[in-house]
């Protein structure tokens, strides 16, 4: 029962990847985008967990650990660099973020 | 056990369409909390319930709230006040609300079900996790540690007030 259920875990895991790229690739939204990414680091601790749990290990809930720090570290540089971003061109919308200093 | 692994599924898979197709950000926010719980239910029912813990309190809890006050900074200004009027209104609630209370049912479910016995139920202890971690995963840990004190340095030089253009002339 555990085996089906974790290779079902895998496939769900693939679906919410696929939910999060479309949101990266189809949203101009910077916010969305990074919502999108944390579905996709999501997606990718659930493959993790479903594998350990696969196998009775706990490796897999370790690697989710680390992807759930690495996700706090990039979402708190992220939301800083959107506020920086807002204050300077007044908007959240990445298209309008084309031109560099200099 | 399958059923409540494929309704689970079913509204994280749901919600994080909903989330990443709406037009206002706190909407999207909403919806990608309820995919957070749902998948932490999914790690329950997988025998992770570290995982699972973990998922609500950081995943749904802090990084969320996170977000929650980059919009509410970028969105305040003139206007603000009816927005959140907006925001209150209940039929913008009720898509969350349905998906959450199908989420709690499922929750109250498995508690009120007999612990299983056997080789079934391959259950991953948090004590298991703790000892892995601290254990042959000790280096990871201090990375990990690293890149956390990397992001803490990093948000807090780029989320200072810029200096004004011209006093720096």
């Amino acid at each position: 029962m555990t085996n089906a259920t974790s290779d079902y875990g895998l496939v769900l895991a693939a679906g919410l990847f696929a939910i999060g790229l479309a949101g990266v690739l189809g949203r101009r939204n910077i916010i969305f985008i990074l919502l999108s990414i944390e579905i996709m680091l999501n997606a990718a601790g659930l493959a993790f967990v479903s594998a350990g749990a696969r196998w009775g290990q706990p490796d897999g809930q370790i690697m989710f650990i680390f992807i759930l720090v690495m996700a706090a570290a990039e979402v708190s540089v992220g939301l800083a660099l959107v506020l920086q971003m807002f204050h300077r061109i007044k908007t959240v919308n990445s298209d309008a973020a084309n031109s560099m200093k200099g | 056990m399958m059923t409540l692994f494929y309704i689970s599924a079913a509204v994280a898979l749901i919600s994080s369409v909903l989330a990443i197709s709406r037009a206002n950000a706190v909407h999207a926010l909403l919806y990608t909390i309820v995919s957070l719980l749902s998948v932490a239910l999914v790690f329950f029912i997988l025998g992770a319930p570290f995982a699972a813990a973990l998922e609500v309190v950081i995943y749904a809890g802090a990084i969320m709230v996170l977000f929650v006050f980059v919009v509410m900074m970028i969105s305040s200004g003139p206007g603000a006040a009816r927005q959140e009027q907006q925001w209150m209104n209940f039929r913008l609630w009720t898509g969350p609300s349905v998906l959450v209370i199908v989420l709690i049912c499922e929750l109250f479910y498995i508690v009120s079900l007999p612990p299983v016995t056997g080789p079934i139920n391959m259950v991953v202890e948090s004590k298991q996790v703790g000892m892995a971690l601290l254990g042959p995963y000790v280096l990871g840990v201090e990375l990990a540690s690293l890149l956390l004190t990397a992001g803490l340095v990093g948000a807090y030089h780029l989320g200072k007030k810029e200096p004004r253009e011209d006093t720096d002339k």
